[in-house]
């Protein structure tokens, strides 16, 4: 076969953050493969240094705006391990309903309005005002209602407000409690709506083992909020030694940084989470899971749209489940602190090095503080799950072109845009960083 | 009359901003049934070269987001400057706390020269902006209120005393009270003192007020004991491009 084609898609939509797609086949044979970041850089880790280890919060968050609560809970887990702090169960607790809210909030963001479009067949949600009218109300609606769970929870979910270093600055009393299960319970119903939805989606057949990372532990907690590093190709790592797993490298022949764990690439994100932990989601999840034939090891990642569903199920259930322990134990509200800035010097201060290891809705996040006696920030590092999985990214390019090939050039290039944002790339938050690739600059 | 043209565009930023939009929920059809959406990025894969409305969201930090903002503004007959990053340079601005060369160093090691990076502008450093809508992320209700005005050709003008006026309309229990120090007093109001409400300080995300009283403001810090250094470092978080108007003013002499 004697074929040219050539992809090149600039300003990659419906993604978070700027990237381009580049394919170049030449008389059948894959040249060149890529995705390009096109983001400015913004310098937060440089930006960090000499700050007070009690301001990482506030400006980390500032990274990304979809998953601003993931972010802030890595910072804090991170400042936290410095100092060594220990927080309260009920802190934890509170924390864990936090990152469930926002893995909703960011998923169903994803499913309606950044894949659905493709798999009906059009360019955006807004031609589906007009002809799936019921279906961007809905999704309108859950976004809307995650959102407003949030904005009780921590004042609001893009910047969170009260949940920093040492606990939460406000805290949920009952009628707070109330109108957060109010909320939730009546995403029930839509919830279901977007399991019949979404069983009625085709997704593209094509799979490519893959080494799959996330947090792992020898309990029965589905971890997002603590555990060890694991993969599905068995490594096992403590959080604080992270940088064995992301090894960033540099190839002779680009600029690029690639991570690798146990072979060339891997991948972190809901289909990692449901790979490795399948067996510890909510019942309905698992049962979401069976009636989807959803069975480890998944590794078809265009799957992970149907990954982040399943997690819907599970995150939506066990937000309940935590609230109504909250409403039966009640809610300490001694616990509330004053504020973020230990002006008052409540959390003690001393050198150290801490690690924060976050489950968030594109996978594994990893926040790295070092800081002095005084609590200022010495050195900063962050790592991003876009930012890991951009290597996986390109190898799934390069193994889906050739089987693609007698395809028309729109439909490859639909195909390859489909396969980037079924990752559900974070491109600004991934463009901060070290291990961001720059082929081609 | 035919519905106004408008496009969303992102510069250096976390698209927070954007995505207030699509926390509207089912009321963001009511807007979308007034306005014409012909680009938004982050949630559309439709493109227009032409557009009556430029919303325009994210700080300049390269020379080629000084040409692009420029393109933008010579199609846009109304250009609004959306978010913090964008009307005052924002939390980007840190970066302008550091020598470029050296901050590029320290993130990027060996590759830094892959990266051109100029000092964080907000928008109006560049191009004419009409409307600017403040605030990290931006306050929906006040966005509501400057498209309106917008689409009705109207200006709106962005409240210019200290968001310690909205706070005692919160009845919050002032922060120096508790013996923590905030920027509200010196910061401009429109946000509803939303982080204040939540039992945090105010970081001064929507910029100074004109007029901020300095004689004042320095027996409030000598009252309650707080240092000067403090004020500075706060004011470093969001207004460091501030210093940009200062140059300027020098220059102009």
């Amino acid at each position: 076969m004697s074929k040219n084609i050539k992809v090149n898609v600039e300003y990659l939509t419906r993604v978070e953050g700027h990237g381009n797609i580049v394919v170049n086949v030449k008389d059948g044979k894959l040249e060149e493969c890529r995705l390009d970041i096109i983001e400015s850089p913004r310098f937060f880790e440089g930006m960090l240094r000499g700050r007070s280890i009690f301001e990482a919060q506030h400006i980390t968050s500032r990274i990304c705006g979809i998953c601003a609560c993931g972010h802030t809970l890595a910072s804090i887990q991170a400042a936290e391990d410095a100092l060594g702090f220990i927080p309260s169960e009920q802190t934890i607790k509170l924390r864990k309903l936090l990152l469930h809210l926002e893995n909703l909030d960011s998923h169903i963001l994803h499913i309606y309005l950044l894949v659905a479009p493709d798999i009906l067949g059009v360019k955006s949600f807004v031609p589906l005002i007009q002809t799936h009218n019921v279906v961007v109300r809905r999704a309108l609606r859950m976004k809307k209602a995650c959102n407003d769970a949030c904005d009780i929870l921590v004042g609001r979910h893009v910047h969170p407000i009260s949940c920093i270093v040492g606990g939460f600055t406000k805290l949920p009393r009952e009628k707070e409690l109330n109108r957060m299960l109010e909320i939730l319970n009546g995403l029930r119903p839509d919830m279901e709506a977007t399991v019949e939805l979404a069983k009625t989606f085709a997704f593209p057949q094509f799979s490519r083992e893959t080494e799959y990372v996330g947090l792992v532990n020898d309990h029965g907690e589905f971890p997002m909020l603590s555990g060890e590093i694991g993969s599905t190709d068995g490594l096992r790592l403590n959080k604080k030694d992270y940088l064995k797993l992301t090894n960033e490298f540099v190839v002779s022949h680009s600029s690029a940084k690639f991570t690798k764990a146990s072979r060339q690439s891997y991948a972190v994100g809901a289909l990692a989470r449901f790979n490795l932990n399948c067996d510890k989601l909510h019942p309905q999840a698992k049962e979401l899971a069976k009636v989807l034939g959803m069975k480890p090891i998944v590794d078809n990642p265009y799957l992970n749209t149907v990954a982040q569903l399943i997690e819907c199920v599970h995150s939506l259930e066990e937000s309940i489940e935590i609230l109504q322990e909250f409403k039966t134990k009640g809610v300490d509200c001694s616990q509330e602190i004053v504020v973020g800035l230990n002006e008052k010097g409540t959390i003690p201060v001393k050198a150290g090095n801490g690690v924060g290891a976050v489950e968030v809705p594109r996978g594994i996040l990893f926040h790295n503080y070092e800081i002095d006696n005084k609590g200022k920030i010495v050195n900063a590092n962050c790592i991003i799950p876009t930012g890991q999985n951009l290597n996986n990214i390109e190898l799934d390019m390069a193994a889906l072109v050739p089987q693609i090939l007698d395809k028309s050039q729109e439909e490859i290039t639909l195909l390859m845009e489909m396969l980037v944002r079924a990752y559900d790339p974070c491109i600004s938050c991934s463009a901060h960083f070290l291990n961001v690739k720059f082929v081609g600059r | 009359m035919s519905k106004p043209k408008v496009a969303f565009f992102d510069f250096s930023c976390c698209e927070g901003c954007q995505l207030q939009v699509a926390n509207f929920g089912e009321a963001l059809l009511d807007i979308l049934g007034l306005i014409d959406v012909v680009m938004f990025r982050e949630v559309m894969s439709e493109k227009s070269e032409v557009y009556d409305v430029a919303i325009v969201e994210g700080s300049i930090t390269t020379t080629h987001d000084v040409e692009r903002i420029k393109k933008i503004r010579a199609t846009a007959k109304v250009l609004i400057a959306y978010g913090s990053c964008a009307t005052i340079g924002g939390i980007n601005g840190m970066k302008n706390n550091f020598d470029l060369e050296d901050i590029k160093q320290y993130v990027y090691k060996q590759d830094a020269k892959y990266f051109e990076t100029i000092p964080t502008h907000p928008l109006h450093k560049i191009v004419k902006v009409d409307y600017f809508v403040h605030g990290c992320p931006v306050y929906q209700p006040e966005f509501v209120k400057v498209l309106k005005c917008a689409l009705a050709g109207l200006s709106y003008v962005v409240p210019d005393y200290a968001v310690c006026v909205e706070c005692r309309f919160n009845e919050n229990v002032c922060m120096f009270d508790k013996g923590i120090s905030c920027m509200g007093p010196v910061t401009r109001a429109g946000c509803n003192s939303w982080c204040i409400n939540n039992g945090n300080i105010c970081y001064g995300c929507r910029g100074m007020v004109s007029n901020p009283a300095k004689n004042g403001q320095m027996d409030i810090l000598k009252k309650h004991n707080i240092s000067l250094d403090w004020v500075e470092n706060k004011m470093n978080m969001y207004n460091k491009p501030r210093e940009l108007d200062i140059d300027e003013q020098k220059h102009k002499g």
